[in-house]
């Protein structure tokens, strides 16, 4: 699919008079490219097919001494033994000057009202190939507008039918959702059909279009390129980091661009990484510390709310002893934030600190060996031939890892699937098996005893804890494990959906168990964008960043025995936590609430006792190293809005005033580098087998199954307006199988109640046979999921009435 | 081609299903091939659809010959003989190329624009004829000025014998 070719047989071929080796079957372009020869280009992209639609990279060949006819595409020409190139000669000029004629017939000459003006390829490839006066007189043609949803504006007008943004959304994204419409001069690239681009990476396609046809709906007419400076950034999103470049204007971020990284994100980013600065300026910001008297919230100065948060966390000490104070932070804090709170919370006496905040099943402990990750690098997934996910949907948890599995599916490997539900994937699983969820450990055991009998080995006794699956047919499970134990490179890798499986220890266990019996590498697709970073940070309640063991509470426990004072860093407890519910119960009957947010929610008013404005994404330096283990540090790009201050500047201050000893920071980098030489040559482990676990008794309620959506993974996301304009961001619905005795008399878009402990709520009713009986979807962190239990677990659902 | 009774608006019925397995023989068997079979599929489907393709109806062609909806799309729109849009129950195709041109095409069109009260691409208002807006030679310049009407070739037309095959539609 890629134009670039690396092949070992070389051909020798002379361009621009330098003869060069270059691989056998590349092509003209690419090689010019290497050079840093500049050949003008609109449809050529070096991750996208090469049809040789725009014709402006015409270059003049000549081959065994003889001159070829006429001009060649230098996109699709392969280069050959002897072959001469010469990409500026008077023919090659002429013919790319007259392409570049015919492309402006119809394109507006209007850049000073283009959002693309400036930073355009068709305008700077006019100032060089174009003439300076059009010869054209006729009229030019008009194309009607298409919407395509609120992240992508159009100019259709504009559009030169490069067809990039096609050939992305077929061969990268995989959604076929935009084409040629019509011919000829009619030709018109759009969907027909008006339903717009819902892909989770499209907003590559405004990067691709070389012309002003398709921008950035956010972004648009805000800035003009050359005004803005530009930062490197990570996306604070998912455990890839992906590169990216933040572009701002007098402290503000206007727009986020990838950053080439092919061992990350290529040159793409996620919709998510790209849109959700817009949740920094966004009206719900938390501008000054609050503090709270009775029900009602004053605003005070930093000091005054510092005093108040240090005379908070002293007096529960000394009242109910360290052990009575909790901290939960968000997977997605910086490495220099996780390391201050673990050693003010050190400092005060307590281990009760956790950022596993979607874990519902803490039994396994933490490993003392390295870090959560990914054993297999990003960049080396695309080649792997079996790929088995447990109780994952990367497509929304990490949409460009998603993006690898699909290019190794392509390829011919294998990916496979062990989940509670189907998903839509956007490519062909080779073999999945969809259990109810109670079952997932009993298939994961059913699919081990597979493998260690292909593999000739006996079969771990500690496997015979788990009865046979009754929802997946053995045959399935034969498929499944006899190409896990099959040759070749291999990974397993564990999702959203195990981390929060109400027995995830069991399904670590038997997945590690699985990867050693198979010689298959292990993977966590971890939550947040550091959960790497915060074990090596410590900030867990059994592991201290210098390495020695704790025993303090976990982010379950902490809330299920509620502690008399809570530190809460970048979440909101209405829906980061795996049990909402539970959170919410617990802060209630806490003496102290601190919270350091970046956001002033109603949850928090409710919930918390003193908020603590946080420098938001962009807005703070810092650390995310990610599930490959790559430490990426990012800087401050503008100023934070109002009185919100970088969570590591605030945690100093803190720390000055509960008089913690060699709190005296004056960088982020020095964390950075305390917390890098304590960590020493730490790497990814995958979960211990030392240890059996024995089966949970499977609980015979209705079963809740979920994760996070796309759009509601953090709190910069769920407040980034643009986003939650998308479709997958609408209101949750429950998701049944329309064979389940509770929807009897029910129909799709009946209203149904659904009670988790003390909180209830109603959704639409959506029927998919890909939801086993017993169990429904129902995702969360969406506006109508706040405050409900526990993600993954028992609920009751209750008829409601049909829709008005 | 078109006027059959009850147009289908969706899905594919067993006949169709039958008829397009039968052109996926002549293509190889593979992705590509099956992706050559859109153009026979395109027109099984429209002449049973009122001579015009409804979405659904693509879409049913996209499902089974395992291609992304807009893959069909995009032949439906660029070949001038398939309809995306609602047509009258008779189209009327008169040829505008070079050689009809010379022999007075323009006149024609110009004639049975004004005896129907529409323009090229446009239907009548009782719904029967289509006047479609040809762009292409349909490959009878002997005959010139021609037309096709669905799936008859008239040739070596005059207003008279507009006038004839017009009043004939039903």
């Amino acid at each position: 699919m890629s134009a670039v070719v690396e092949n070992t047989e070389k051909v020798s071929i002379e361009i621009d008079g330098q003869t060069v080796e270059v691989p056998k079957g590349a092509s003209i372009i690419a090689v010019a490219d290497e050079l840093g020869i500049d050949i003008p280009r609109f449809c050529y992209h070096s991750k996208l097919s090469a049809p040789a639609n725009c014709r402006m990279c015409l270059v003049d060949v000549e081959m065994g001494g003889r001159p070829v006819p006429k001009p060649l595409p230098a996109c699709i020409t392969t280069v050959a033994e002897g072959m001469v190139v010469r990409t500026a000669s008077e023919r090659a000029l002429k013919a790319q000057q007259g392409v570049m004629e015919f492309l402006l017939i119809n394109h507006p000459l209007d850049c000073p009202i283009c959002d693309q003006g400036g930073e355009c390829e068709l305008q700077d490839l006019a100032l060089g190939y174009g003439r300076s006066v059009s010869r054209f007189v006729e009229r030019k043609r008009v194309v009607k507008d298409e919407n395509l949803g609120p992240l992508i504006a159009t100019e259709m007008t504009r559009c030169i039918h490069c067809t990039r943004c096609v050939r992305f959304l077929d061969e990268i994204a995989g959604t076929s959702e935009l084409g040629a419409m019509h011919r000829g001069e009619h030709t018109e690239i759009g969907t027909l059909v008006g339903d717009g681009v819902h892909s989770e990476l499209s907003g590559n396609i405004i990067d691709l279009c070389p012309v002003g046809a398709l921008t950035s709906r956010p972004y648009r007419f805000t800035a003009r390129a050359w005004e803005m400076t530009s930062h490197a950034g990570i996306a604070p999103h998912d455990c890839l980091g992906s590169n990216i470049e933040l572009h701002q204007l007098r402290g503000r971020i206007k727009r986020v661009v990838p950053r080439d990284n092919e061992a990350i994100n290529e040159c793409w980013i996620s919709d998510r990484d790209r849109f959700s600065y817009e949740g920094v300026v966004s009206e719900d910001r938390l501008l000054a510390p609050l503090l709270r008297e009775g029900n009602q919230w004053h605003e005070v100065d930093w000091q005054t709310a510092l005093e108040a948060v240090a005379n908070a966390l002293r007096d529960t000490v000394d009242a109910h002893g360290a052990d009575a104070v909790g901290c939960l932070i968000s997977p997605s804090a910086t490495t220099e934030e996780m390391a201050l709170h673990s050693l003010l919370m050190r400092a005060l006496g307590s281990d009760n600190i956790d950022t596993r905040l979607q874990r519902a099943d803490f039994r396994d402990g933490t490993s003392t060996e390295g870090f959560p990750g990914l054993e297999t690098a990003f960049s080396k997934l695309d080649s792997q031939d079996v790929v088995l996910l447990i109780g994952a949907y990367p497509r929304h948890e990490q949409p460009l890892l998603n993006h690898r599995l699909r290019k190794a599916a392509l390829a011919g490997g294998k990916v496979l699937a062990i989940n509670p539900c189907g998903f839509d994937w956007n490519f062909d699983l080779a073999q999945q098996a969809i259990a109810h969820v109670g079952e997932l450990p009993a298939v994961l055991a059913a699919v081990a005893r597979v493998v260690a009998r292909e593999k000739g080995t006996t079969e771990p006794a500690a496997l015979a804890a788990w009865k046979a699956p009754t929802t997946v047919s053995s045959e399935t499970i034969e498929k499944l494990a006899v190409i896990v134990a099959g040759e070749g490179k291999k990974t397993i890798l564990l999702g959203a959906l195990a981390e929060g499986h109400p027995a995830g220890a069991e399904l670590r266990y038997l997945g590690a168990l699985i990867a050693e019996l198979s010689g298959a590498g292990y993977g966590a697709l971890t939550p947040g964008a550091n959960s790497a970073g915060a074990w090596l940070a410590g900030a867990l309640p059994d592991r201290r960043a210098d390495g020695s063991a704790a025993n303090g509470l976990d982010a379950k426990a902490m809330l299920s025995d509620p502690r008399k004072a809570y530190v809460l860093h970048g979440l909101e407890p209405d829906h980061d936590l795996q049990d909402p519910q539970l959170a919410e119960q617990a802060f209630a009957a806490a003496e102290h609430v601190i919270a350091f947010s970046s956001w002033d929610t109603p949850a928090l008013r409710q919930q918390a006792s003193i908020l603590l404005p946080l420098a938001a994404f962009g807005e703070t330096a810092g650390t995310f190293v990610n599930a490959n283990g790559h430490w990426q540090i990012f800087g401050g790009v503008g100023q934070p809005l109002g009185e919100a201050r970088p969570g590591w500047r605030v945690l100093r201050v803190l720390g000055n005033i509960l008089e913690t000893p060699g709190f005296d920071y004056e960088a982020p980098d020095q964390i950075h580098a305390e917390v890098k030489a304590q960590a020493g040559e730490a790497a990814v482990a995958r979960p211990s087998i030392e240890n059996a676990l024995t089966p949970l008794d499977a609980s015979a309620d209705m079963q809740r199954v979920g994760i996070l959506g796309l759009y509601g993974v953090d709190a910069l996301s769920r407040h980034a307006p643009s986003l939650q304009a998308t479709d997958q961001a609408q209101p949750a619905e429950v998701v049944l199988n329309p064979a389940d005795e509770v929807v009897k008399g029910l129909s799709e878009g009946d209203k149904v109640s659904v009670t988790q402990s003390a909180a209830s709520q109603t959704f639409i009713v959506r029927f998919d046979n890909r939801v086993p009986v017993g169990s429904f979807w129902l995702p969360g962190g969406l506006e109508n999921t706040a405050g409900l239990g526990p993600m993954n677990g028992p609920a009751t659902l209750v008829a409601a009435g049909t829709s008005a | 081609m078109s006027g059959t009774a009850e147009p289908i608006e969706a899905g594919l019925t067993e006949q169709e299903r039958a008829e397009i397995d039968a052109w996926l023989t002549r293509f190889p068997d593979s992705p590509e091939g099956k992706r050559s079979a859109v153009i026979p599929a395109l027109h099984i489907v429209q002449h049973n659809s009122g001579g015009w393709l409804p979405r659904a109806r693509m879409d049913a062609v996209a499902e089974y010959l395992e291609l992304a909806p807009t893959r069909v799309y995009e032949v439906a729109t660029f070949y001038g003989m398939f309809d995306v849009e609602p047509v009258g129950r008779h189209k009327v195709n008169i040829c505008t190329n070079i050689s009809c041109m010379l022999r007075g095409s323009n006149e024609i069109v110009a004639y049975a624009e004004k005896k129907l009260g529409i323009r090229l691409g446009e239907t009548t208002s009782d719904g029967r004829i289509t006047l479609k807006r040809e762009e292409e030679c349909l490959a009878a310049c002997a005959g010139a000025p021609m037309m096709l009407v669905d799936e008859v070739y008239y040739t070596e037309l005059t207003p008279e014998k507009i006038d004839q095959i017009l009043d004939e539609l039903e």
